[in-house]
């Protein structure tokens, strides 16, 4: 357990640009943008700026309910979106570390260094399962949602401005709710990245060079095989293989994804009733594990059992030192 | 003394060459072996087998384990250098003191810091940024400082320079070596081990084809410097070599009679690198 906690700790030495500065960044890209919204909605187009369906100028007047619901609403979309924009930073910096987690030690040759210490290769791949499907979304979403907060407390400073109270702006978001909803999508994640980072650690330990062009080339020459396959009226035509099989091979360590995809199972409905925000009751935590219910999380989460098991394989018995 | 390895017909074939063909040999702690070969003569997939990096066909024991088997156990006993360019980049040395002492249940904190107080390193120095001999100084200092019962060097000062080479070997000597520990080198660089050696043993083709100790290396073999006009004399007594320095022949004998050589000239101990010449003549040829 302790060689493992410090097998985590490595790889986010090694990789502090990917885990750490890459979300900082996206996260002070995404305040500063929205600090020149503001600013220039309050300088140079106050009148037309709409905010929660709302022009700003008229806040000021009374609202009703409804009204601020909606203004809750809109302060919440605008928390969740910093941690959206990192996230979609975070699945490519999940990527790229993937496919070089096994590979480029191998290629400088600091592998040996590695390899003359008294740690299984399991624990070594595991630790690097755990900073990609843990360490990297954590750190994303607090990243995600310190931004979002700033931002809330940006957005209501200003509306403070027309006559809002802060705290009742405050009060009118969710901000608990929307962080333990992303708190509580980590496991998530977890689970459903596994058959992707598995097949990124499997060509990582495998590929002789180049591992990108083989984790991006096998399925897409597979899939237009099986399209020529079936164009030639061989199979049964379908489009399983491009739009279940090959993002869930390639695109779920981006998170968020699982909606998509279970989505298209019919996993679940987006509610839309009434005042609640739809896009919060989309991002809640029973839509987040009816995911669970799909067979596509199941199989994923197996085959990515079994990539890592390859990969752990591969990584103990390759020789090209 | 017990034996640390014990190697029955080792065998790797590669794709489309014979690596290693059937080496056998032991070798016993509190030991310096020095694997002697040519390019592709077996050294480094020995090694590798050894360290449980490779698969292999034959019986091989190490500290009484099977390398393929329990290498996470085996490395708690086990160090090795592979050369100079494997600490990674990124890594600095406070964070290798670190991470080894978390991970290593033999390590030494104390010992490593007292080896690095002796070197220009500073904890926050970044491996890209040091020289050659920097990297090796540090991983010798992260080696030496793990109570291991085999170290394993593999070419260990290529590209060092003198100073830091004769350090090197130097601190092995002083601050590591003792009776419980063994040390197997290769290099190609036989000079700079040959006076540390106490057992040398050639590899060729994939075979051992010498392993003795030192002392039974200067008793077997004999260098005799012969003039021209006795020359023949001494060819008849088939040499393993004989190469010409001044317009004197000098022949290298395995097991001759010395009384009978030395009337022919003046005896030598002959080197290891003569020995090796000798040895891997017609390699490849």
């Amino acid at each position: 357990m302790n060689t493992l906690y410090w097998l985590v700790k490595r790889e986010i030495w090694e990789h502090k640009g990917g885990f750490i500065r890459a979300p900082l960044i996206g996260g002070a890209i995404f305040l500063v943008l929205n600090l020149m919204t503001l600013i220039a909605s309050e300088v140079v187009s106050g009148q037309n700026f709409r905010f929660g369906g709302n022009s700003i100028r008229e806040l000021g007047k009374m609202l009703d309910d409804k009204q601020l619901a909606m203004v809750g609403m809109g302060l919440d979309t605008a928390m969740l979106f910093s941690t959206g924009i990192i996230s979609v930073v975070m699945g490519f910096v999940v990527f790229f570390y993937c496919l070089g987690a096994l590979y480029d030690d191998r290629r400088d040759r600091s592998l040996l260094f590695w390899k003359s210490l008294p740690i299984s290769d399991t624990e070594t791949v595991l630790s690097k399962v755990l900073a990609a499907t843990i360490v990297a979304p954590a750190v994303a979403f607090v990243t995600g949602v310190v931004a979002g907060l700033i931002t809330l407390l940006m957005y209501a400073t200003v509306l403070s401005m027309h006559g809002l109270g802060v705290w009742q702006l405050l009060t009118l978001a969710h901000p608990f709710r929307v962080i333990a909803n992303l708190i509580a999508s980590i496991p998530m994640y977890f689970l459903w990245a596994l058959p992707t980072v598995g097949w990124l650690l499997l060509c990582s330990a495998w590929a002789k060079s180049k591992p990108f062009l083989w984790a991006v080339a096998i399925p897409v020459v597979t899939g237009v095989l099986i399209w020529w396959v079936q164009l030639m009226g061989l199979m049964p035509s379908g489009n399983f293989y491009w739009s279940q099989f090959l993002p869930r091979l390639l695109g779920s360590v981006w998170p968020g994804s699982w909606f998509a995809a279970a989505h298209h199972t019919g996993g679940f409905e987006v509610g839309l009733n009434g005042e609640d925000n739809p896009m919060m009751q989309f991002l809640s935590l029973g839509n987040l594990y009816a995911t669970l219910g799909t067979a596509t999380a199941w199989i994923g989460m197996i085959c990515g059992v079994a990539l890592i098991a390859g990969a752990i394989w591969i990584r103990r018995w390759r020789d090209d030192t | 003394m017990s034996t640390v390895i014990s190697a029955n017909g080792l065998s790797k074939t590669y794709k489309d060459s014979r690596a290693l063909a059937g080496a056998s040999f032991q070798i016993q702690s509190g030991r310096i072996v020095g694997l002697i070969g040519p390019n592709g003569a077996g050294k480094t997939t020995a090694l590798k087998a050894i360290l449980g990096l490779t698969d292999f066909d034959g019986e091989l024991s190490v500290l009484g384990m099977d390398p393929r088997h329990s290498r996470g156990k085996l490395m708690e006993q086990v160090c090795f250098i592979a050369d100079v360019a494997v600490l990674p980049r990124w890594l600095c040395v406070k964070d290798a003191v670190d991470f080894v002492a978390a991970v290593h249940p033999r390590f030494s904190r104390e010992k490593c810091e007292a080896f690095l107080a002796r070197t220009k390193l500073t904890p926050r120095m970044k491996v890209k940024q040091m020289s050659k001999g920097m990297i090796v100084q540090m991983h010798l200092a992260l080696v030496m400082a793990i109570d291991a019962r085999l170290l394993v060097l593999d070419e260990p000062t290529l590209g060092l320079d003198l100073l830091y080479r004769k350090q090197f070997y130097q601190s092995l000597l002083e601050d590591y070596f003792d009776e419980d520990k063994t040390i197997l080198i290769t290099t190609h660089q036989v000079e700079e081990i040959e006076h540390i050696l106490t057992d040398l043993m050639f590899i060729r083709d994939g075979r051992i084809v010498l392993d003795a100790d030192m002392d039974a290396v200067g008793e077997r073999f004999c260098e005799v410097m012969v003039g021209a006009e006795r020359a023949a004399e001494a060819r008849a007594l088939k040499p393993l070599d004989e190469r010409q320095v001044f317009g004197k022949s000098i022949f290298l004998f395995d097991n001759a009679d010395r009384g009978h050589l030395s009337t022919l000239g003046e005896l030598r101990r002959p080197s290891i690198a003569d020995l090796f010449v000798a040895t891997m003549k017609g390699t490849y040829a």
